[in-house]
């Protein structure tokens, strides 16, 4: 038996990226077995798939031998509750986490594995105090495209030596190589929480800032006409901001979100794009024809586009805005005459970096901006 | 004429005369930053005013194949700005126009010169403050900031330089001007941004920053701890963190750290003391005031023995003059120091300050203790007087011997000084080749030529060269034309 054929299985009729069935597919039990698969695989195309949440974001790829499941790479690794850090590996389930009274503040969909997190640097409204998922990212061990291993980081919050790779890897949608481990900087899980929910202009978030009342969260939903704020902290703290903004807002304070919260707007086979734009151009967005949904705090919301119009309609108004609109998921109809990724800024040094990572394009190749 | 000659009469020519320095003695004010024992006179020096001037001064290198270095205000603690022989020096110290200042995107846009705190100056009026504040904030400037993803007592809470920059203009060690991001988060792409910041000028130089402003607290309350030993600071430090209390900062000063800050700025600490803490709390006051309470209290059970809370901000700004001028006041009670700036996991704090001291008492060295507490931050200064034969090779071997131990609890070599010209040499024992290989990846994607600050960081650098790899048909076909400027 040869080196692949004791690592991978034929795949089967769900191992599907985009419309593009697969050969193989490998479930890497660790970090040195998935640097010999990548080692015995050479010029084999390339697909990393955690749990499969987002397999439909980004266009399909060019090619596809070989899918790298990392559900077997699963698991923490470290979790130094002292020291506020967790080491996980890339197949774990985020929600799974268990951290006692802490907290990894980034969200995701239900099921989606950190690996898949950082990879899509998704992160939910909470980024607005925590940050997302570049700035709680610490540490990343990678298996490159030749199978060699490289880490970069460590496990301390506070740490400039080398170039910080992590950065690099998230949000590169698996085209730099394979993620293996991650650690991560933690938070105290707040003792208490709040909403405050009005139905108010998304202009009031301004109004949100100017009162100093440190949010959590900063959520509006277009389409209802409702703004929500989400405090964090202790009791006493808490009830105070909240009776703050309530009287502010003339709104309501619950203990439940609204059902839109953190709610991607789209349906399963709809299109899903991403918008980002300044924090004082949200209110404009907000009032364009399209419903937009998400966090007013931070500008960076999401839309369901009716066809590929709307799609062009909402990327021109962020553009006008200095902002930006990336068609997150979209039908293969639609997909296939559409630039999802938009204008791309830096893209001759994305190339560059892309050539130098993954001389032979086996990682995901056309899934990311300007084909990379 | 040669090679440097010729590069000078360019630069004069598409800069001006007065831009260009190439007098020796001249050249001798940028012979090194703040981390003085090193020093190197650059061939050229290029007093820049614009991302215009920088692009031509990086392009004629690059055409002349002549290395360049980046200097902002030149603080710097670990060489990052150390010249090149037959380099040219890039100055962007003039560059200090803040060009934008906008409250309602929370950022302002300026220019690398802009100095740190005239940043947060500029900002308060309208309720907001530049966060990152390394102790050299009145000088350091943006630029070097963004080179060195500069931290800060408050980064504890707020982040370092990386999590502040949303954009930045780019020269690339080619010549070529990138815009990057924008007041918008999430530009689509790698995140060069991220990249970029702290690689410390070894991928090109930042001609534009924009950052996040952060909105002022509404209160910040600020205590000063006195404790007999590090031991029980530490206590107290690791009790407030399990709490679950983030406090802005807390920063911790050991009795000799303490005798250098009082002979030279007088700061008032208690009599006695063998450690004292710094912890300020800053956010809406209904959180700080049960929060401060407890931080109160936790450091009364960990046995501090005097317990001052700052009534004003007079009475704050006396506290943080003590640790912010620890550096420079060392200087009265030893001829010579080196400053380290490893990192620990905060529990193994009161461990390795054990192992510290046995390591001073060692090499007969003294070692005065200041650091970033919270975050397990050590600014050890080991202390020695060159005039004394074998002395600097004792606090250098302690030196080293204290980044070691650093590695050995899981640590870094650099929380936020950089690495620079100084602990290239230590980069191997915390990263193993294939790591360090793959870092180089992304400098040979921005610079395969190494002509951007070359030496620092990287003990051996790597060659850039074509490497065999398979093309996949219509990878090719948009290579030019998509980019957007």
């Amino acid at each position: 038996m040869t080196a692949l054929d004791e690592l991978t299985r034929p795949a089967g009729d769900d191992d599907v990226v985009g419309g593009v069935p697969a050969r193989l597919v490998a479930a890497p039990r660790d970090t040195a077995e998935a640097s010999a698969l990548l080692a015995a695989t050479p010029g084999l195309t390339v697909v990393v798939r955690g749990a499969g949440t987002k397999l439909d974001w980004g266009p399909p790829p060019r090619a596809l031998d070989l899918i790298i499941d990392t559900h077997h790479l699963s698991g923490v690794v470290e979790h130094a509750a002292g020291d506020l850090i967790t080491i996980v590996r890339a197949g774990t389930p985020l929600r799974s986490l268990d951290l006692g009274d802490q907290l990894l503040a980034l969200d995701g969909p239900d099921g989606a594995t950190v690996g898949g997190t950082v990879a899509t640097a998704t992160s939910g409204p909470r980024r607005l105090h925590y940050g997302g998922v570049r700035d709680l990212l610490i540490g990343i061990t990678v298996v490159r495209a030749d199978g060699k291993v490289a880490k970069a980081g460590g496990k301390v919050v506070k740490n400039v030596a080398g170039y910080d790779l992590g950065k690099l890897y998230t949000g590169s949608y698996g085209t730099l190589g394979l993620i293996t481990e991650c650690a991560f900087r933690l938070h105290p899980r707040p003792k208490h929480a709040l909403f405050v929910r009005a139905v108010t202009p998304p202009s009031d978030a301004a109004r949100i800032r100017a009162a100093a009342v440190a949010p959590a969260a900063v959520e509006i939903d277009s389409a209802s006409g409702e703004l929500a704020v989400l405090l964090e902290g202790t009791p006493d703290g808490v009830q105070e901001r909240a009776g703050l903004l309530e009287k502010l807002l003339k709104g309501d304070i619950s203990d439940m979100s609204p059902k839109w919260w953190g709610v991607a707007p789209w349906t399963a086979d709809g299109i899903g794009v991403k918008l980002s734009v300044p924090l004082s151009a949200v209110p404009a967005l907000a009032a364009g024809p399209d419903a937009v949904r998400g966090s007013a705090g931070t500008g960076v919301l999401y839309a369901a586009a009716a066809g590929i119009t709307e799609v062009e309609r909402l990327r021109a108004a962020c553009v006008r805005l200095g902002g930006h609109a990336v068609v997150l998921t979209a039908p293969p109809e639609v997909r296939d005459i559409l630039d999802m990724w938009g204008p791309t800024p830096g893209l001759s040094l994305m190339r560059r970096i892309k050539d130098q990572f993954d001389p032979g394009h086996r990682f995901a190749p056309g899934r990311f901006v300007g084909g990379i | 004429m040669t090679g440097i000659e010729g590069l000078a009469e360019r630069l004069r020519r598409e800069l001006g005369r007065e831009r260009v320095i190439t007098d020796r003695q001249e050249l001798r004010t940028y012979e090194c930053d703040g981390l003085a024992h090193h020093k190197v006179v650059p061939a050229i020096a290029v007093l820049a005013r614009s991302t215009a001037q920088v692009a031509a001064t990086v392009r004629a290198c690059a055409e002349a194949e002549v290395p360049f270095v980046a200097r902002g205000s030149g603080t710097g603690l670990s060489g990052g700005a150390l010249p090149h022989a037959d380099g040219v020096l890039v100055v962007t110290a003039q560059m200090r126009d803040i060009l934008d200042i906008s409250p309602a995107d929370e950022r302002a846009v300026v220019q690398p010169g802009v100095i740190n705190l005239q940043l947060t100056r500029a900002t308060t009026p309208a309720g907001y403050y530049y966060a990152p504040d390394p102790s050299s904030q009145q000088i350091c400037s943006i630029g070097g900031n963004v080179a060195e993803n500069s931290g800060g007592a408050h980064c504890l809470k707020y982040g370092f330089t990386v999590n502040h920059v949303t954009g930045l203009e780019v020269v690339a060690p080619d010549g070529s001007v990138t815009r990057l991001g924008g007041k918008a988060l999430d530009p689509p792409g790698y995140d060069l941004i991220g990249a970029f910041v702290g690689s410390e000028g070894t991928l090109g130089v930042a001609t534009e920053v924009t950052v996040k402003l952060t909105r002022l607290p509404e209160t910040v309350r600020t205590l000063l701890a006195a404790f007999h030993g590090v031991d029980q600071a530490g206590a107290a430090t690791s009790a407030i963190i399990a709490a679950g209390v983030v406090p802005a900062a807390i920063e911790m000063m050991d009795a000799l750290a303490i005798e250098a800050a009082e002979a030279a700025v007088a700061c008032g600490y208690p009599a006695g003391a063998g450690a004292v803490l710094i912890v300020e709390l800053d956010g809406p006051a209904a959180e700080v005031a049960a929060q401060f309470d407890e931080v109160v209290r936790l450091c009364s059970e960990s046995a501090a023995f005097e317990i001052q809370i700052a009534a004003d901000d007079a009475q704050r700004a006396l506290f943080w003059k003590g640790r912010k001028s620890a550096f420079a006041a060392v200087g009265r009670i030893s001829p010579d120091y080196i400053v380290q700036d490893g990192v620990i996991p905060r529990t193994a704090l009161p461990e390795v300050l054990r192992r510290i001291d046995a390591l001073a008492a060692e090499n007969g060295v003294r070692v005065a203790n200041v650091f970033h507490a919270g975050d397990g931050n050590l600014h050890p200064l080991v202390l020695f007087d060159d005039a004394v034969p074998g002395e600097a090779e004792r606090a250098e071997t302690t030196s080293g011997a204290i980044i070691d131990l650093c590695i050995e609890y899981g640590g870094s070599i650099t929380g936020e000084h950089g690495v620079g010209a100084d602990k290239a040499k230590y980069m191997p024992r915390m990263f193993g080749d294939d790591d360090l290989d793959t870092m180089q990846l992304l400098r040979c994607a921005f610079d395969p030529a190494g002509l951007a600050n070359p030496g620092k960081i990287y003990p051996t650098p790597r060659l850039c060269g074509e490497r065999p790899g398979r093309r996949t048909a219509g990878e090719t076909a948009d290579r030019d034309g998509a980019e957007v400027f």
